[in-house]
């Protein structure tokens, strides 16, 4: 009577091989280890006997794929999802590889599959078992999900009771009830603010959602309509594609499924490796990226007094393109994780940087495994992309995502360039923020979150044979859209009193980045209202290329009892449009002088209150400019004055353009008064100009003497923790006396973190998935 | 798929028409493209050596034609150095370190702040053209960004004669 057995329950035959997916999997990895070809398969038999059935059989599971996230996107609610197109769908083979994935936030080729290892390596089959019609919920970041706000629905397709495969659907939800509301908040410094988080947890059986799963669910964040929609979202598009499988088998045969659904990897995997053949150049590139993580202010309020310090995230990369077209992406020296939610998962490095790969080096509708079974990964374990403390927040990780693979593209960009093809280069990312967020009550009365994803349409890096896309595109979705201001205004308590290009946001140089866009947002209609803001502000994340500039940094404008109220009672002038040159500030001019204004480098906030007629300025970043700007035509720079991308001021001094503005304020640039101005431009820049190794003597002082910012020092203690080898290179390149160190204990800063540190793997019953050399 | 040397010219000088730019971004890469680009740079330049390898619109790896040393040379006819070594070690450099300096090249609030990182610009020591701009933090090393492997590119990749090199 109620006894329980001590044995567990459910162990199944799953895959009617007698092997467990544990076994089949570990079989698969020693195949492909052995051979170096995916599962061993050096010829691909249905692809070279059959290659027109293998296209058709690639086209309807690619059709379908891309269908059913057309389709399913149009139950959701929530503008992320339907006007932002941030969700994906992904066909998994049994062992939780790739097969194919659908167009949106591929990101997630990999981290769906993560979770699935996870289940198989911890033995979810025993418990709690898999069986057709179950559905597994998951968004755990310390497993592979890249931040809390992907929730993923794993759905296994099974075909006469033997377990063929997995199909995953991802949605970007709008609030995951973390600390603070929106969906990569910033107000918490570890996991345990994150918001809910689900590790691969049993949520539904036999098509239906479990009642218990829909009701705590429901109320552990702060928008259930938004999230049951979504939910429904992922839901239809992984049934639609279960349905695709089942049809594609009926008419082709399950033995032609399953070895497409490895061929196909390998092929992934080839592919790769002949792309990079016929587009790059083997060699060793190296690049770099930072980004400010400024936690010290007094408007990050944030409950650890440990966290409260001022940092820089480091994220070196060596890339080594190998003459069989095999590369290797090494980030040895990059600095530890940190107490703040832009941490990353190593599978978020595996896995992502495939989103930004098929908008350069593998525009393919291909994107599998494939790819990263011809890369190796070294992150070493402690960094910000590898954390080996289960603690960690990931809220926000893409706050240095993007930037840290922003230096890959810099490096294939060196490539590309040098092998002369041009059209390819792309000289960086823009820093894709500031990410408007915050909740509270809504114009409708209801609890309410939000997250504006204009952020999807910052300007672009720029080329070698041209200037960047102004306010087009986000690197982590291929799609990127702005997003329309009667939704936006539907879906937030925020009135638009302005969307503009920015000014001077692009990188200069011969060919500019392209420019950002800002919004100026009055709260209205909205009680209990708060916001926050979320960007790189005291540096810059993206380097320009060869003589090019970055792009502009982030700045932050908000105003409070700004009397928008009484003015527009009145007809009183408003701020309207842009901030257009921040050194000579005019919203102010048309707010009471009761207004209390913050207009600052301070792009990390958090949670703060707004009254309506509150201002607030969201600013979308630019991207990096290319080549000399003084070898820049002018003619685009007359262009550029007239179009208010580019201040005058800056025409003069950084493209050394001559030019007159008629009465109608038309501006018209002087070639050859511009050609004299820059030959004075030249001779200027030696003038003020050191002999680099002149001014290394003047820098090495400064090392030894250790003059410069504490976020600086901490910085590189954090990498020299980590590293002997970035340490060595350090000291090598600038001579330092062997008893040299810098120690983040002489800092005078909080240090929690820098000694003692709990990883994930040390739980009891816990086998974490590693999928890199650590 | 293939371009001709009028259209890889164009493209170099930035003045190729859209159509044909877009097909050359959307179709499978012209393997002959590296001969054409090298010959229409080679076309540009001012000296008699011989390019081995573009590094920037005004940088080159090239064969020296009196040494046959493989060097690195900006379009002006200087030389930085051998093709080993970091470039920027050989430049001159200016370093924005300063609010006032970095306020030079962007209006306020829109660039970083200098405790936070620097922006160092390499030039050219005898014409003055901005080869490079890194924007690192204080403190950090000059980056020795591009190590190619020229010969395996040559040989086994566009499967070119490796031009002489004499160290």
């Amino acid at each position: 009577m109620n006894m329980m057995s001590t044995k567990e329950i459910g162990i199944g035959n799953l895959l009617a091989s007698g092997m467990t997916l544990k076994q089949h999997r570990d079989a698969i990895l020693e195949r492909t280890q052995s051979t170096g070809y995916y599962n061993g398969l050096e010829k691909l038999e249905f692809r070279d006997s059959d290659p027109i059935g293998y296209e058709k059989l690639f086209s309807k599971l690619r059709g379908g794929l891309v269908h059913a996230r057309e389709t399913a996107k149009k139950i959701a609610a929530s503008p992320i999802v339907e006007q932002e197109g941030e969700l994906c769908f992904t066909l998994y083979n049994a062992a939780g590889d790739c097969i194919l994935t659908s167009t949106g936030i591929i990101i997630h080729v990999g981290t769906m599959g993560a979770a699935i290892k996870y289940m198989i390596e911890n033995n979810w089959e025993a418990n709690p078992t898999i069986n057709p019609g179950d559905m597994f919920t998951t968004n755990d970041c310390a497993i592979g999900n890249v931040h809390p706000c992907d929730i993923a629905t794993i759905v296994p397709i099974f075909w006469a009771g033997k377990l063929i495969g997995w199909v995953g659907g991802v949605t970007h939800v709008i609030d995951t009830g973390a600390v603070t509301p929106g969906s990569m908040s910033t107000g918490q410094t570890q996991r345990f603010g994150d918001g809910y988080m689900i590790t691969c947890r049993k949520t539904g059986i036999n098509d239906e959602p479990l009642r218990d799963w829909l009701h705590e669910s429901q109320r552990s964040v702060r928008t259930p309509k938004y999230w049951i929609l979504d939910e429904k979202t992922r839901i239809a598009g992984c049934h639609m594609i279960r349905e695709l499988v089942e049809e594609v088998i009926r008419a082709d045969g399950l033995e032609a499924y399953e070895k497409f659904s490895e061929e196909v990897i390998e092929e992934g995997r080839r592919g790769l490796m002949s792309r990079i053949k016929a587009m790059t150049l083997p060699g060793k590139y190296r690049k770099v990226s930072f980004v400010d993580v400024p936690y010290k202010h007094e408007d990050i309020q944030i409950s650890n007094a440990f966290a409260k310090l001022d940092s820089i995230m480091h994220s070196p990369v060596e890339m080594t393109i190998k003459p069989d077209g095999k590369w290797r992406l090494d980030f040895e020296g990059a600095s530890r994780w940190g107490w703040h939610t832009f941490n990353a998962h190593q599978v978020a490095f595996t896995s992502g940087i495939w989103v930004m790969m098929s908008q350069t080096l593998v525009p393919t509708q291909r994107i599998n495994d494939g790819a990263y079974f011809a890369t190796e990964f070294h992150l070493p374990k402690g960094t910000w992309c590898n954390p080996d403390d289960r603690r960690t927040g990931h809220a926000y990780a893409w706050h240095f995502l993007v930037s840290g693979w922003a230096a890959l593209w810099r490096g294939l960009s060196q490539s590309y360039f040098s092998r002369g093809y041009l059209e390819e280069v792309n000289a960086g990312n823009a820093n894709t923020s500031n990410w408007l967020q915050g909740g509270g009550i809504n114009q409708d009365g209801e609890i309410h979150a939000v997250n504006s994803f204009e952020a999807s349409s910052c300007g672009t890096g720029a080329c070698a044979v041209k200037d960047g896309l102004n306010h087009a595109a986000a690197i982590w979705n291929p799609e990127g859209d702005m997003g329309d201001i009667e939704i936006w205004e539907m879906a937030e308590p925020l009135l638009y009193l302005g969307r503009n290009v920015k000014s001077n946001s692009g990188g200069y140089g011969k060919y500019r980045g392209g420019c950002g866009f800002e919004t100026l947002r009055m709260v209205w209609n909205a009680q209990d209202w708060t916001m926050f803001f979320m960007g790189n502000g005291y540096m810059n994340s993206d380097w320009g290329m060869m003589g090019g500039y970055p792009s502009a940094t982030g700045y932050r404008f908000e105003a409070h009892n700004t009397g928008l109220k009484e003015r527009i009672a009145i007809g009183d002038s408003l701020p309207l449009g842009g901030d257009l040159d921040p050194s000579s500030p005019d919203y102010e001019r048309h707010l009471d002088a009761t207004a209390v204004v913050k207009r600052d480098k301070q792009c990390m906030t958090t949670e703060d209150c707004y009254d309506n007629h509150d201002l607030y300025l969201n600013y979308l970043r630019g991207g990096p400019g290319f080549g000399d700007p003084i070898d820049r035509e002018v003619s685009a720079i007359e262009n550029d004055l007239n179009q208010k991308f580019l201040l005058p001021e800056f025409a003069e001094k950084v493209y050394g353009a001559v030019f007159t503005q008629d009465a109608k304020g038309v501006f018209s640039v002087d070639a050859e008064l511009t050609r004299q101005r820059r030959t004075e431009i030249r001779k200027e820049r030696l003038a003020r100009a050191l002999p680099t190794r002149e001014w290394m003597k003047e820098e090495r002082e400064r090392i030894i003497n250790k003059h410069a910012a504490v976020q600086v020092q901490h910085m590189f203690a954090t990498s020299f923790g980590l590293s002997e080898k970035f340490t060595k290179e350090f000291k090598d390149f600038w001579s330092l006396p062997a008893d040299w160190q810098l120690l983040e204990d002489e800092l005078g800063v909080p240090t929690y973190g820098s000694k003692h540190r709990m990883d994930l793997s040390l739980m009891p019953d816990v086998k974490t998935v590693v999928q890199v050399e650590e | 798929m293939s371009y001709t040397n009028e259209q890889v010219s164009h493209l170099v000088e930035g003045s190729l028409d859209w159509e044909t730019t877009f097909r050359m971004l959307s179709m499978p890469k012209d393997n002959s493209r590296f001969e054409q680009y090298l010959a229409a740079l080679q076309a540009k330049v001012g000296f008699k050596d011989r390019i081995v390898l573009p590094l920037a619109p005004h940088m080159y790896i090239v064969q020296s034609a009196k040494t046959k040393q493989w060097l690195i040379k900006c379009d002006c006819g200087h030389e930085f150095c051998d093709y080993k070594e970091n470039w920027k070690l050989h430049a001159s450099i200016y370093v924005r370190d300063t609010e006032e300096a970095m306020t030079e090249v962007y209006p306020k609030l829109m660039a970083p702040d200098t405790e936070w990182q620097v922006y160092r610009e390499y030039y050219c020591p005898t014409c003055g053209t901005l080869h490079d701009v890194e924007a690192p933090t204080p403190w950090y090393p000059v980056i020795h960004d591009f190590e190619p492997d020229i010969e395996a590119f040559y040989k086994e990749w566009v499967h070119l004669p490796v031009p002489e090199r004499v160290d």
